[in-house]
């Protein structure tokens, strides 16, 4: 009962043969790349990065005005060639104000995940790979965590705290981690089941090297696009907070405190809450559109 | 030669809401260096759980309850984790079944096979990078030195288990354990890969322990085979002399089940009825009566002890193949090829030849 066995030996493989190097990434930037809207997204949020970081050059070289000096004799004026989207009440530069406010708007937004990460990518990873009752202890912990109603939760640590910028993005933070903590369980969950993590176990893998080369890599595409939406998520809640009056604290522009102030006028000069408006509309758009061109080029079924 | 592992009365059970699962219920059998040994049986007979429990890498909730298994001389159920970490890998490496999935899809091969020598000690980084080609060129993967940066899904399934293999043998194990290895491979490439266990077992040493349900396997390269069924050990000894005279009624079902083509059949596949038994609710007896053709009174109340029945040969039966008449044992096996197939088949090519030719 012997099994045949070709005696010739391995055909020599040919460069031909060889398939083209495609990592994950390049494979991944590809097929985003055929999403236009997501590719219009990623646009608009350099160029709001750029305007992020270089708006205090711009003003220090004349290009823009200073974004909190009041010019009282040009209270609330429309457009025009020396102040191109306006003025608010106080006389103040709305175009230089909308580009500090990117500033405020984007640093909460993006640092707002990393406390996500640090939180509750923390305490799913260790729940989902620990199982059993630390995975019980964490995930009770975090549901009763989600029961608080967030935007409460929110003002009470802020006026904890008393209203600054460093405050709000904890707040935010604190409160918020519970769907990312939720997403990593269930991802390390499966995973972990894979044969893969087995094979690695088999050869004497320690428990650190297995979460960190097999379970965060693979699950970290869903944890992308999940933060992605977080960001316009986070953006739009410390616009809330700032409408409310708990947010950023005047002059310091931000998009809700530029709302609330134009909100006292809205009949005078509608264009003082529209345009900030809009910047946070496109500002999410943005984030949503990328985050919807992510996870379909991340998506492993779409591979190849 | 001496030993290399033996496993002494191990028993693996499961912890279910339906009951105590015994998936390993008393499996004694030992392995000498450089050995091959095929451990054979249908699905669920307790082939895999004997090989985890080796690694001592039983899925919840099972749990090895009983018994030892001694490696060289140290014994692994009383291993603390990092003694078993030290020892998966470094002492015994295991390759799974399905190459698809048993890479990680976003590592680069090479990486992957890098880190099971980092795992360990043994080779410090720079040696561990340098041995990844070698080892990839060892299981003969063309242009190694390209196909290192490849990730598992741009490599076809039989390279994908040549790298789990590559990786299995990073740190030179003294035993590895290869379950169901080419169970997921089309039929040339299990061919190669077979050669391949069987070529690295004559240049490294390692010994193999192969787990399959595929006689056809053992036959082509152990020397040693140990059937098991319900959870423990029915018959066990030399390979050849299994073939030739098989003593427990399943051995003998389980070889006459397997199509052969490289003879005309005179005789009809025989088909084992039923099922294997409930491993929560055993049957009295012995566990494989409810399904043999031979069986007596006394097998539905007693369960035999493994005895001797030949020079190295142990089976688990009262009955013994030896003596069922040879006209029951025919009854199961009715000529019904018909004439011209028989023919035709005596017209292919002498498989048998080709084969030795390698």
């Amino acid at each position: 009962m012997a099994l045949p066995i070709p005696s010739a030996p391995l055909v020599q493989q040919q460069d031909w043969d060889v398939p083209e190097q495609v990592g994950l990434w390049t494979d991944v930037w590809r097929r985003f790349r055929r999403n236009r809207l997501a590719v219009a997204g990623a646009v608009i949020v350099v160029i709001l990065v750029l305007d992020a970081v270089l708006a205090g050059l711009l003003v220090q070289i004349g290009l823009i005005q200073d974004p909190i000096k009041q010019h009282v004799e040009l209270s609330a004026t429309g457009p025009s060639a020396a102040h191109l989207l306006g003025t608010d009440e106080l006389g103040r530069d709305t175009l230089s104000r909308l580009m500090f406010g990117a500033r405020i708007s984007l640093t909460i937004g993006i640092l707002v995940q990393g406390i996500y990460v640090l939180i509750g990518g923390t305490i799913g990873l260790v729940a989902g790979y620990a199982g059993g009752r630390v995975d019980n202890l964490l995930m009770r912990f975090t549901d009763i965590w989600f029961a608080f109603p967030d935007l409460l939760f929110v003002l009470v640590l802020v006026s904890v705290f008393s209203p600054s910028l460093l405050s709000i993005f904890v707040a935010i933070g604190i409160v918020n981690w519970v769907g990312l903590a939720r997403l990593v369980r269930g991802q390390v969950l499966s995973i972990k089941e894979k044969e893969f993590v087995e094979s690695a176990r088999a050869v004497g893998s320690s428990h650190f090297k297995i979460v960190l080369r097999h379970l965060v890599p693979n699950a970290l595409g869903p944890i992308i696009v999940t933060l992605t939406f977080g960001i316009p998520a986070a953006i739009f809640l410390e616009a809330a907070l700032s409408y409310i009056g708990v947010g950023i604290q005047p002059p310091t522009p931000s998009w809700g405190v530029m709302i609330q102030d134009g909100y006292q006028a809205i009949y005078a000069a509608p264009s003082q809450v529209l345009f900030p408006g809009i910047a946070i509309a496109i500002t999410m758009l943005s984030f949503s559109f990328i985050g919807d061109g992510l996870r379909d080029a991340l998506d492993p079924r779409m591979r190849r | 030669m001496a030993t290399l592992l033996r496993i002494e009365d191990l028993k693996t059970q499961f912890f279910t809401s339906r009951g105590i699962v015994q998936a390993v219920d008393g499996v004694s059998l030992h392995v000498d260096e450089g050995e091959t040994i095929g451990v054979v049986g249908e699905s669920g007979c307790g082939k895999t759980m004997t090989a985890l429990s080796v690694l001592r890498l039983v899925p919840d909730p099972g749990r090895i309850v009983g018994g030892h298994i001694w490696f060289r001389d140290r014994d692994v159920t009383t291993m603390d984790p990092d003694q078993i970490r030290e020892f998966r890998g470094n002492d015994v490496a295991m390759i799974f079944q399905d190459p698809m999935t048993s890479l990680n899809p976003v590592t680069r091969v090479g990486i992957q096979i890098e880190e099971a020598m980092t795992a360990h000690e043994r080779f410090s980084p720079k040696d561990a990078l340098g041995r990844v080609i070698p080892l990839l060129q060892r299981v003969r993967i063309p242009a190694a030195e390209r196909r290192k940066e490849d990730y598992p899904h741009q490599f076809s399934g039989g390279m994908r288990q040549r790298a789990m293999i590559a990786m299995g043998l990073a740190n030179e194990p003294s035993l590895l354990i290869a379950d169901e290895p080419t169970t997921a491979l089309d039929v040339t490439v299990q061919a190669q890969i077979i050669t391949l266990l069987k070529q690295l077992n004559r240049e490294l040493g390692t010994a193999i322990m192969l787990i399959t349900h595929n006689m056809a396997l053992v036959a082509s390269i152990c020397s040693r085979v140990v059937v098991m069924y319900a959870g423990r050990v029915v018959e066990e000894g030399p390979v050849h002399q299994i073939f030739k005279s098989p003593q427990h009624p399943y051995t003998w079902s389980l070889l006459r089940s397997v199509p052969r083509v490289d003879e005309v059949r005179r005789s009809r596949l025989v088909s084992i009825t039923g099922l294997p038994p409930d491993l929560v609710r055993l049957p009295p007896g012995c566990k494989f009566h409810p399904r043999c053709a031979f069986r007596e009174d006394r097998c539905s109340e007693e369960e035999p002890p493994l005895g001797e029945v030949d020079t190295n040969q142990v089976a688990r039966c009262w009955v013994l193949m030896r003596n069922v008449p040879q006209e029951a044992a025919r009854e199961l096996e009715a000529v019904t090829v018909p004439h011209d197939v028989a023919e035709e088949l005596k017209s292919m090519p002498d498989l048998e030849e080709a084969a030795d030719g390698s």
